[in-house]
């Protein structure tokens, strides 16, 4: 394991994160933003143990994937800038990916990274080439009926799948507790294949667990579900409605308050107690986003520069070298915005 | 009459309707959001959110339904609708014929649709052709808040699964959920007549299967639903200028179809453009002119629809939806092929 190369993965992932956010708010990228800020540790332990010719099978939060896989940066965002050099064409977007020479599928529909990862194994399997494939996914997702269908095929034709699951404790907008019965691991082992629950801002951790069920998952001993638990501060999406009541209180509630109290004292509806419950529950779940705004949690990559800090000069470095890359991927775009503007 | 957005007629039209019958509950993700209103004052058993797990939810409401219930089950985009397609094509679609007429399954499946704010074909898609092909399933797509809280009235007293379909650049906070996400540098094609506008005092039921005509000319016939009857609207106007007199029917429901009001239109206009942002292969604007050739009626036709998978540049998918300037076109190529 390299502490250094995962660290740069990582800060490369955030920073091109960053800059993704500072397109989307100037509103030159259309449409939703699912970051995968806060997740960079759980993706660079399991991509980082990858070889040639494994496959990844995303889900809509597919942008760290694709930077830590190498995907070339500039046709990335100029995928995001709805460009035609971009990676796709301009036709994808961010949650519609794909590199053939890669092997990576994406999609915006919840579950379907499960079927796509089996797939990618059984192709795999069937050509006794000893490759794997990875389904990236949230905790939500372990409700959709066909991700649960694809677990038991992987353990019943003993495919070399890992499951990763990225728990951030919420569905969109739903505590996921709140809809989910028993415990995720234990569903996971439920269905015959082992599962590992671990701390997804460690990367340490992730790579060790990553490495053990991808060379199982080589060595013919079929798949793994690996439970990690991180924390995501822009939410669902950028603009995410809980975020943004969170961080301007006053100016989102009020478009919201006035109906709301108009809605609840109407005559007519159900009991003053259940109505005072329904309120608990809205105003519960706006308090544990603002709470989990303010905690801020270990960041996967401040947790990991605290312990090369002992070679400053090394991480100065790496850092500035990420940062000139994303900073010429952004110029690189800019100009190309330039160029239509004149041309308009 | 007073003005309302096209997302609070729904609402409005469904508390009225929740305040009166008690068998009306609301399943869907995030509904306690989603519809916080709505939540906060008939609690969490009548506004249920789920899990994500469409295929059970829906599967769910359907037997609820056959018990006792008249679900409204929320299907946050109608392209997720691939994930729970049996609940509604296999199961509740199928009912009414397979008890032999004895059982039925009332149940509003509600699914925002659409583009026009660039989130790829995988999200902005409208599929009411393809709900539509399956016997059984009503297909509802209204253009103005009127229509929107009419049409949901009827749906809910309907005695079989009802699609209920809004397009996201009339409902304004699901463009503001999917696609400005707060930012007010993004701009949007909305339809301002369809985003708000007048609703009765009290909401009557709009019966399915019964267009309403925008506007009457001896010329040309355009029909559509959803955002293409006002992109419609708007070419109508245009062409008007130019001495071509149109009549626009919107349909507001997809399947049951008003074919005596497009047969009577076509019968005196002898031409027919159908706008429809659904795909074009397949769909509601083959089925109209089948409709019209079927009643011997001798007419012109185009048609003006979404070719292709939408892609996701904003740029490319407006050259993708149907526009007013391709209405323009259609028109000018039946009517006056020397400038097309």
């Amino acid at each position: 394991m390299d502490i250094w190369k995962l660290y740069e993965m990582m800060l490369k992932s955030r920073l091109f994160e960053e800059s993704v956010t500072n397109f989307w708010n100037n509103g030159q990228i259309s449409g939703e933003m699912h970051l995968g800020i806060g997740e960079e540790a759980i993706v660079a332990g399991i991509v980082d143990n990858l070889e040639d010719g494994d496959a990844m099978a995303l889900d809509h939060r597919g942008t760290p994937p694709m930077v830590m896989r190498g995907i070339d940066l500039l046709s990335l965002m100029k995928e995001f800038l709805g460009a035609e050099e971009g990676l796709c064409g301009g036709k994808g977007g961010h949650m519609h990916l794909f590199s053939k020479e890669q092997l990576i599928a994406s999609s915006g529909i919840i579950g379907s990274s499960g079927p796509a990862a089996a797939g990618f194994a059984l192709s795999s399997q069937y050509r006794k080439n000893g490759k794997i494939a990875i389904a990236f996914f949230g905790e939500g997702t372990m409700n959709q009926g066909m991700m649960l269908e694809s677990m038991n095929l992987t353990v019943a034709w003993n495919l070399p799948v890992i499951f990763v699951c990225k728990d951030n404790k919420m569905a969109i907008t739903t505590v996921s507790s709140s809809v989910t019965g028993g415990n995720l691991v234990d569903r996971a082992i439920a269905f015959g294949m082992p599962g590992y629950e671990i701390d997804g801002s460690n990367v340490e951790a992730v790579w060790k667990i990553a490495e053990k069920a991808i060379s199982d998952a080589r060595k013919n001993k079929g798949p793994s579900y690996i439970h990690a638990h991180c924390f995501r501060p822009e939410g669902h999406f950028l603009g995410d409605p809980l975020i943004r009541i969170s961080r301007h209180p006053y100016q989102e509630m009020s478009n919201i308050a006035g109906p709301l109290m108009k809605s609840t004292a109407k005559f007519k509806g159900s009991s003053i107690a259940k109505r005072a419950k329904s309120i608990k529950t809205v105003v519960s779940i706006l308090g544990k986003t603002a709470k989990d705004q303010m905690l801020s949690p270990e960041d996967p990559i401040e947790m990991t520069r605290k312990k090369l800090k002992k070679e400053p000069q090394r991480l100065e470095n790496v850092e500035k070298k990420v940062k000139s890359e994303i900073e010429w991927v952004e110029e690189e775009c800019m100009k190309r915005n330039k160029i239509e503007e004149v041309q308009i | 009459m007073k003005t309302m957005t096209f997302a609070e007629a729904i609402e409005d039209a469904l508390a009225s309707a929740m305040e009166k019958d008690d068998r009306i509950i609301i399943l869907g993700e995030d509904v306690h959001l989603l519809r916080v209103n709505l939540f906060s004052r008939f609690g969490s058993d009548r506004v249920r959110s789920t899990p994500i797990s469409e295929s059970a939810f829906l599967g769910a409401a359907v037997t609820a339904a056959m018990a006792g219930c008249i679900p409204v089950v929320e299907i946050m985009l109608v392209d997720f609708i691939g994930v729970a397609a049996d609940a509604l094509v296999n199961h509740a679609a199928k009912l009414d014929t397979f008890s032999g007429g004895k059982w039925q399954a009332p149940l509003v499946v509600r699914a925002s649709c659409g583009g026009g704010y660039g989130d790829g074909g995988q999200h902005e898609q409208t599929l009411w052709g393809w709900l539509a092909h399956i016997p059984g399933l009503s297909v509802v797509v209204p253009s103005n808040p009127r229509d929107a809280g009419g049409l949901m009235t009827s749906a809910i007293a309907e005695n079989g699964p009802v699609v209920f379909l809004e397009h996201k650049l009339l409902a304004d906070y699901w463009l503001d959920y999917l696609g400005s996400g707060g930012r007010k540098n993004v701009t949007y094609d909305i339809p301002d007549d369809g985003a708000s506008g007048f609703v009765p005092d009290k909401w009557e039921p709009i019966p399915l299967g019964c267009a309403d005509i925008l506007r009457e000319g001896k010329d040309l016939t355009i029909a559509s639903v959803g955002v293409g009857v006002h992109r419609s609207m708007k070419a109508a106007g245009i062409l008007e200028q130019r001495g071509i007199f149109s009549t626009v029917i919107d349909l507001r429901t997809v399947f049951p179809i008003d074919e005596e009001c497009i047969c009577r239109s076509v019968e005196q206009t002898s031409n027919l453009i159908v706008v429809d942002e659904d795909y074009k292969q397949f769909g509601l604007s083959g089925e109209i002119a089948a409709i019209l050739l079927e009643n011997e009626i001798q007419f012109k036709y185009k048609r003006v629809c979404t070719e292709g998978t939408i892609p996701y540049s904003r740029e490319m998918e407006d050259r993708v939806l149907p526009s007013v300037d391709d209405i323009i076109k259609a028109s000018d190529s039946m009517l006056n092929p020397n400038v097309a």
